[in-house]
């Protein structure tokens, strides 16, 4: 049977500042969705606090899988469930090559219950599958033994990220802007990459600002946030019309988290808040 | 009127366990030669001025030493029963030789017959001083000189067991040699002396390590290590301090490089309550070089302190030291490092770096480079960061299903990575990263 993740009423703080105000998602492995959003309107605050990000508090709310609850559970834990993110803005690790790192990660995935010093997945059997997956997304055999994401361009960590996916296969993959930063080759590449990743076992969920990532991976509902909630859902259509016409529309539909947005902008420009009219 | 007698309460007299009682009854006085015993008066005289000199601030400022009761401890007899130790780097690699001591005391010593046949000398200092006394009286303390400083005329006069190695001219010794110098029972003072000669186009790869019988024991190390490459000789040597935490570790080491020759020294420091090694590297011919490795990891209260000299004597010379130290809890590292280019010694290239990272909040380390050069045609840097565990970093590999432990460990592994990638001995970089792993263990 297949695996549901849901997010009930989810609150979410930073630093004691309310981020998520109440976000309801339900994902089910195999189906593929977009988040989409203004900047600012919390779309990798909830990719982190799904995470289990140790910064972003659960104020109230629900996170779960197949019923079991994440929300006390630690990063590592989460990940051996079969969550998964690719990074914005993936973190250098300086020192640690890549290919050593991915067989602790794969070993502790595919074995929930290892305990720390016990055996990794034999070496051979991991090489072989790293360079199958290296070369079906065209990484040079070099980068598994570079250092992670050190000294990588932004394209290099956007494919190290998907590279990642490719090699823990999640029940279900976040991926926050994975197309930004990229130019129109590569975000076709990363594009295919997923849509071939893609399949009953793994749900999608793709933050994005474009349409071209969803071009090849069409979503079966697009969410969209204003202001820390989900205000929209749609089909296609609606990420269609976004791309278009941009959030204007999304803004004069809810004036209520239109107007907490423009508050939170002035805030953090430190100007005083305007009221709405 | 009361006359007061003790003026300078604040200098410290001669130990009891360190006096000339204990200097003449010395376990090995009765069988070494007299050349050696004339040695040890000169340095005991010196230690007995020394002792009311202030220690030279530049070097001891940082150190505390207030703890430290020399009076706890006393050179000790041969035992009776036999110690285990679990090392770390012994059972690694095959060696061609291994001389083990035990509380100063030589309990084990082998060397390949092979190259022993080649004239090789392998073993502990007393018999070998016994036996080829003319080859060694040039050598012992000549780099570390007896009055030199406090702690070197205080090893001098008790120096007590100790590995010699000699290589002769040509001779090259693939398998690295093993010593082990082991401290047992409370209370023992380990004043062992480490002494290698290595001739003209000699190569050789030593690997010591020190170690406690238990966790709880305290110990002290008043050592020595003189390490002379001769002319187009390689020496490597490895010194892993892995005492147990209640030992005191006071050591002046010298690596004096000769023409064309090149040493690759490497300090590992893991265990003592306090050490404080005084490391310099002279470099004392055209073409020398020297490559310097220090990879520490203090836990707890430690304190390890490293003065480190690199000294360029002749022009064309080479030094490079790359320091990494990585602190947690309350731990201390002070690392004050010194390039000294004598006049003359043009074209020399001279490197000095110290990075440190800090993994609690109440750790501290102090990260001092220095230069100083009479020479204008030169090429001296240095560098020193610090810096703090990145909580984005552990959080990205805990995505990834790896542990919050397992992170830190790849961190902190990663964090050495440059110096494992120095060293070329696969026994030594598995034994530092098993220690740390240990280490990583306690309180995680
Ligand atoms: N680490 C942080 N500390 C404080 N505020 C943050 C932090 N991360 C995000 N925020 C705030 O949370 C809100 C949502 O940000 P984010 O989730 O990054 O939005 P999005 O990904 O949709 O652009 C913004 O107002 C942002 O300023
Ligand atoms: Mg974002």
């Amino acid at each position: 049977m297949s695996s549901l993740l849901k997010v009930e009423n989810l609150y979410v703080s930073i630093d004691d500042k309310m981020i998520l105000k109440g976000v309801d998602l339900e994902v089910r492995q195999g189906e593929i969705h977009a988040l989409m959003g203004p900047n600012g309107s919390g779309k990798s605050t909830l990719a982190y606090a799904l995470m289990g990000h140790p910064k972003y508090e659960i104020v109230d709310g629900q996170i779960s899988i197949d019923g079991v609850s994440l929300n006390e559970l630690e990063p590592d834990s989460r990940a051996r469930m079969g969550l998964f993110l690719a990074f914005q803005y993936p973190v250098t690790v300086p020192g640690v090559k890549v290919a050593d790192f991915l067989r602790h990660a794969v070993t502790n995935v595919r074995n929930p219950n290892r305990k720390e010093g016990e055996g990794l997945i034999p070496m051979r059997e991991f090489r072989a599958e790293l360079k199958s997956r290296m070369d079906e997304l065209g990484i040079e055999a070099e980068f598994a033994r570079r250092y992670l994401n050190d000294g990588f361009s932004g394209g290099e960590k956007k494919r190290m990220e998907i590279l990642q996916l490719a090699m823990l296969r999640p029940k279900f993959a976040i991926l926050d802007e994975t197309d930004s930063g990229l130019d129109s080759d590569a975000v076709r590449f990363v594009s295919e990459a997923i849509s071939r990743l893609a399949g009953p076992d793994m749900a999608i969920i793709i933050i994005t600002h474009h349409e071209r990532l969803l071009e090849f991976n069409r979503p079966q509902l697009t969410h969209v946030m204003l202001a820390g909630r989900v205000v929209e859902r749609g089909e296609a259509a609606l990420a269609h019309e976004l791309h278009d016409q941009g959030y204007a529309g999304v803004r004069l539909r809810h004036p209520e988290a239109a107007a907490e947005e423009q508050e939170a902008a002035a805030a953090l420009a430190g100007k005083q808040p305007v009221l709405a009219k | 009127m009361t006359t007061v007698t003790a003026t300078s309460t604040a200098r410290p007299a001669v130990a009891t366990g360190f006096d000339e009682v204990a200097l003449a009854a010395n376990p090995t006085r009765g069988i070494e030669p007299v050349w050696l015993g004339e040695l040890r008066q000169t340095a005991f005289a010196a230690y007995q001025k020394l002792l009311k000199t202030p220690l030279d601030p530049e070097e001891w400022k940082r150190v505390d030493l207030r703890a430290f009761q020399p009076s706890k401890f006393k050179i000790a007899a041969a035992s009776t029963t036999p110690a285990q130790f679990k090392t770390l780097l012994e059972s690694r690699a095959q060696f061609a030789g291994v001389v083990s001591h035990v509380d100063g005391h030589r309990v084990e010593s082998r060397l390949a017959p092979e190259l022993a046949a080649k004239g090789v000398l392998f073993g502990g200092i007393g018999e070998l001083v016994a036996q080829h006394g003319e080859l060694l009286k040039s050598k012992l303390m000549s780099v570390v000189k007896p009055d030199g400083d406090r702690i070197a005329a205080w090893h001098a006069a008790f120096m007590t067991g100790g590995t010699v190695l000699y290589v002769p001219r040509n001779v090259v010794i693939e398998a690295p040699l093993y010593s082990l110098i082991g401290l047992d029972r409370s209370g023992t003072a380990d004043f062992s002396h480490t002494l290698v000669i290595l001739d003209e186009g000699a190569q050789a790869t030593l690997l010591e390590e020190t170690a406690s019988t238990t966790d709880n024991a305290p110990g002290l190390h008043v050592g020595a290590v003189e390490l002379l490459v001769g002319q187009g000789a390689r020496l490597r040597y490895v010194q892993l301090q892995n005492w147990n935490q209640h030992t005191w570790h006071l050591a002046h080491q010298v690596g004096r490089v000769a023409r064309d020759a090149s040493l690759q020294w490497t300090v590992g420091g893991i265990g003592a309550r306090l050490a404080h090694i005084h490391q310099d590297v002279l470099l004392a011919g055209p073409g020398a070089s020297a490559e310097v490795n220090g990879c520490t990891f203090a836990t707890d209260r430690q304190m390890l302190s490293y003065y480190t000299q690199q000294t360029h004597q002749a022009p064309h010379t080479r030094s490079d030291l790359l320091y990494k130290d990585v602190l947690r809890d309350q731990a201390r590292v002070v690392w004050r490092g010194m390039i000294r280019v004598d006049p003359g010694a043009q074209q020399t290239d001279g490197y000095q770096r110290n990075d440190s990272l800090l993994l609690s909040a109440d750790c501290r380390v102090d990260s001092i480079p220095g230069l100083e050069i009479e020479a204008d045609d030169v090429r001296c840097t240095h560098g020193s960061t610090a810096g703090r565990v990145d909580e984005d970093q552990v959080f990205y590999l805990m995505c990834r299903g790896i542990s919050r432990y397992e992170a830190m460990h790849m961190i902190v592994e990663g964090f050495f990575h440059r110096i494992y990638d120095r060293i070329a001995v696969e026994a030594v970089r598995e034994t530092l990263s098993l220690a740390v792993e240990r280490k990583l263990g306690i309180g995680v």
